[in-house]
């Protein structure tokens, strides 16, 4: 199971990345000698308040994607109707499970045994935006009034889009039954 | 210290004690998953510290807010909303990286716009999510993901 998007060769590119900005820096640092106090300051100041938090984003990444696995997503969903059904997606979707592609065979065999369009697009959003160890992090470096709002609003206008989705797409299906073959 | 890195550091480990008490082998088998997702996040986070290290060096609050702050108006929103469509960082990353602007100048609807559009929409994915699901999902999806978006941010800038 990989929480991250990322291959193996992709870890590779990632760390000779690091390492051509790494060398890029310094060679700007040597021209910009006076600049040298402050990059080294910020970087360090960054990484020292990420670093104290990320351990314990990564124990919940793996205690969450170990004990839930898709397929108890799956059946918990199948069974997501009404209300109850919105809420169920929004937050099967929370759950620190995967990157999005992980979601998208998941939404296709709940589209096939007939769960809601809404419901559909509501857990695929909230999969892809509203992480448990994402929310955690905001907090860390935005505060707790900007996750809350976000968080807030980014669920109902989700829900509201979801619905939309659903009115539009089977609008457009009745219309094409409703025409003579 | 912050009380948001107590609360997370806590959780984590309230987490792992009931994991633990539970299923011994389960949670070796998590943590193993939690090392992997830890290396490969790494680079990606050193990568993050030195460029906003950069950034902040060189780039005064002045500029920033010029691009991404009040001054910019809807013009810097809509920028800032776009680069979230189009960059495709981990949202684990981009919260650094938001927070290092918003406290040198950018203002809360460009950083909110940023971060939600960012996560919302996968234009890297949506080539995966059309075949999927199919193009009529997948486009209304990511496209009406937008206007919420900027809807989101422009609420937030108003309420905070």
């Amino acid at each position: 199971m990989t929480p991250f998007p990322r291959p193996k060769k992709k870890i590779g590119r990632d760390w000779l990345i690091f390492f051509l900005i790494f060398i890029a820096t310094i060679i700007v640092l040597w021209i910009f000698p006076q600049k040298k106090q402050t990059v080294i300051h910020i970087s360090w100041r960054y990484f020292l308040e990420m670093i104290i938090i990320l351990p314990a984003i990564m124990v919940i990444i793996g205690l969450f994607t170990t004990w839930i696995p898709k397929e108890m997503i799956k059946k918990y969903l199948g069974k997501a109707s009404g209300i109850k059904g919105f809420g169920l997606s929004l937050l099967l979707g929370a759950l620190p499970t995967g990157p999005l592609y992980i979601a998208f065979p998941i939404a296709v065999a709940l589209r096939q045994k007939g769960a809601r369009i809404a419901n559909i697009v509501i857990f695929l959003s909230a999969w892809a935006c509203i992480k448990i160890p994402q929310e955690m992090v905001e907090l860390q470096f935005l505060g707790l009034k900007f996750m809350g709002s976000r968080l807030i609003l980014t669920i109902i206008l989700i829900t509201i889009m979801a619905l939309f989705i659903e009115l539009i797409i089977e609008r457009v299906e009745k219309r094409k039954n409703d025409l003579p073959a | 210290m912050k009380w948001t890195t107590i609360f997370i550091n806590l959780f984590a480990l309230v987490c792992f004690f009931i994991s633990y008490g539970k299923d011994k082998s389960k949670t070796k088998l998590a943590l193993k998953v939690s090392l992997k997702s830890f290396l490969r996040i790494l680079p990606l986070i050193l990568i993050i510290v030195v460029f906003i290290g950069l950034m902040l060096a060189f780039l005064s609050p002045a500029e920033i807010s010029k691009i991404a702050g009040q001054k910019s108006g809807f013009k810097g929103v809509l920028i800032f909303a776009f680069l979230g469509t189009i960059l495709h960082i981990p949202s684990l990353v981009s919260f650094p990286l938001a927070a290092s602007l918003l406290r040198s100048g950018a203002s809360l609807t460009a950083i909110a716009a940023f971060i939600t559009t960012l996560t919302m929409i996968g234009i890297v994915t949506l080539p995966l999510e059309i075949k999927e699901l199919g193009q009529k999902i997948a486009l209304l999806r990511n496209g009406l993901s937008f206007i919420v978006a900027l809807a989101i941010a422009l609420i937030i800038g108003v309420v905070l």
